[in-house]
């Protein structure tokens, strides 16, 4: 399928969810959907036949500063080999999305690096802990306006 | 008749120990793995609870290795900056960790490399692949308890270090591939040194075959173990010989061809479960052996049709890309690496992902090693083959 196609999918199933279909001008096309919505979606991009978007290729988190968040999520589809992009949105007052961890497996790690990194809360994940800091770390270092704490546990941190 | 049911009411009521990730039951155990374990390659910690000598849960501790990549890669004042850091991720197989870098980048520039240069960076490229399986079969069968078959390794590997050092000067960490181009030109004898190596290294691989692949000790220790099927490792993400050895047929150079993988002859091997069930250790060894092999074909094509040019002329002056982002994903020996490099107008990146090859692999172990042996985590843990360099970035 190409990427026109995935999108007009997704609309005659989601005709209220899907915010913005970007596929030209972009490298990878895109839709944008609200995050309460995500593991519906998601579900329905891997289950349908047509689509069979079986493994996600990548799970980030970007901040858009001003208190603007993201979620990317980069699906690609072994059985067909045609890719598409989800985008979800979330700002400083709801950092909640939902998780789509029990659609791929991948998404457990991911998610918790999304987490550790930028504080954005997956509503659904089984074990949502840091992943890469240490567990009493303070704040999410991956966020623009992150100020690196003067001392953890009593070791002085810039060097 | 009673008492057994007093014992087993005992049983299941799970107890919480402070420090451990979840409640044991009566009969159960922690051994904690790491992070100075040898077999964990650096520095892994595992959390095992065991029932005797059966593993029930393996749960991963990583980050030990964290050095901030991403942050550090927002913090540069050019793109060019953040390829010596792509190299320190994956340290033994450093050139397929840049070259997914400079390939995101030129995508964003969009830039038309030379053809040379694509043809040098593939022949790279394969060299590594070959030096990074090599440490990752030495070091599995160490692991296992066969130390010969690593010396037989690192030899090898020695002959590819020196012929980098040749190219570039560097042996372990390049910043060889350049945002188009390269930063030189291959010798003068290169072409007649690679094709040397290509004819001495098949027979290393009949050697390791002879020492390792079909040692029955080695066979019993790595058939039927950690078996993991095909469609679970595709949900869970799993990519390269990880994948390949539960019989998916999916390798990026071939399904989602990058620079010019899609003009060279490769095969891609599968396991097939020769000596136990498809998807077990010995597969995912296996699949490297026989890559080792393919990479050789790929390098002695690219060799021959090496055409001539200039390795630096289609270098950008000023490397300021539109603001628009792309996720590009190429084939490093332990799998799949993604870039998802975000630009938002300036000269250094927005916002530079990276999904790690060994990052996904690692999150699969504890689905792989649930139910088998203690001894047997160290087999699986070696046929994952990860580098924590990469896991934590």
């Amino acid at each position: 399928m190409i990427p026109q196609e995935i999108c007009d999918a997704l609309k005659a199933k989601f005709p209220d969810v899907i915010k913005e279909t970007k596929i030209e001008g972009v490298f990878d096309p895109y839709v944008k959907v609200a995050p309460e919505k995500v593991k519906d979606i998601a579900q329905f991009l891997r289950d349908d036949d047509t689509l069979a978007f079986d493994s996600l290729m990548c799970l980030s988190g970007i901040d858009y500063t001003g208190g603007k968040f993201g979620v990317v999520y980069h699906l690609h589809s072994i059985k067909w080999n045609h890719k598409i992009t989800l985008k979800v949105e979330a700002t400083l007052e709801n950092m909640h999305c939902q998780s789509v961890e029990s659609i791929w497996k991948t998404a457990n790690w991911h998610e918790r690096e999304a987490f550790d990194m930028y504080g954005i809360i997956f509503d659904g994940h089984t074990d949502l802990r840091r992943i890469l800091m240490p567990y009493d770390w303070e704040g999410h270092p991956l966020r623009k306006d992150y100020k690196v704490p003067e001392y953890y546990n009593g070791m002085k941190v810039p060097y | 008749m009673q008492t057994t049911l007093v014992q087993e009411e005992v049983d299941s009521r799970p107890v919480t120990v402070p420090g451990f990730s979840r409640p044991l039951r009566s009969h159960e155990m922690v051994i904690n793995m790491g992070p100075q374990h040898p077999s964990t390659h650096g520095v892994l910690r595992l959390e095992l609870i065991v029932d005797g000598e059966i593993v029930v849960d393996a749960i991963p501790h990583i980050g030990y290795l964290h050095r901030c990549f991403e942050k550090h890669a927002e913090y540069m004042t050019n793109y060019q900056q953040v390829i010596p850091y792509c190299d320190r991720m994956d340290y033994v197989a450093a050139m397929n960790a840049e070259f997914g870098y400079v390939v995101a980048c030129e995508k964003l520039l969009k830039i038309k490399v030379p053809d040379r240069v694509e043809y040098i960076r593939v022949i790279m490229a394969e060299f590594q692949r070959i030096a990074s399986h090599l440490i990752a079969i030495g070091t599995y069968g160490m692991d296992i308890g066969a130390f010969t078959p690593f010396l037989f390794c690192m030899r090898d590997r020695e002959a590819i270090l020196d012929i980098y050092e040749q190219t570039c000067g560097a042996r372990l960490l390049y910043n060889y591939m350049w945002i188009g181009g390269l930063s030189h030109d291959v010798p003068a004898d290169f072409s007649e040194k690679v094709k040397r190596f290509c004819k001495m290294f098949r027979g290393t691989i009949n050697e390791l075959n002879d020492l390792l692949s079909y040692n029955k000790i080695f066979v019993e220790r790595t058939a039927n173990v950690g078996v993991l099927p095909g469609d679970v490792a595709i949900n869970c993400g799993a990519s390269g010989p990880v994948l390949r050895g539960s019989g998916v047929k999916f390798d990026v150079r071939k399904n989602d061809p990058y620079s010019v993988y899609d003009k060279l002859d490769f095969e891609i091997p599968v396991g097939k479960g020769l000596k136990g069930v498809v998807g077990d250790c010995w597969d995912r060894y296996m699949v490297r052996v026989h890559e080792m092999e393919q990479s050789l074909n790929i390098i002695e094509q690219a060799v021959d049709t090496l055409p001539p040019g200039d390795v630096q002329s289609a270098i950008p002056k000023r490397i300021r890309p539109d603001a628009s982002e792309v996720y590009v994903r190429t084939e490093t020996p332990k799998g799949e690496i993604g870039y998802y490099v975000v630009a938002d107008g300036t000269a250094s990146p927005y916002r530079v992902k990276v999904r790690p090859p060994c990052f996904v692999n690692l999150s699969v172990l504890p689905a792989m090693v649930r139910g088998s042996m203690i001894a047997d985590v160290v087999a699986v843990l070696g046929s994952i083959d990860i580098v924590l360099g990469e896991v934590d970035r």
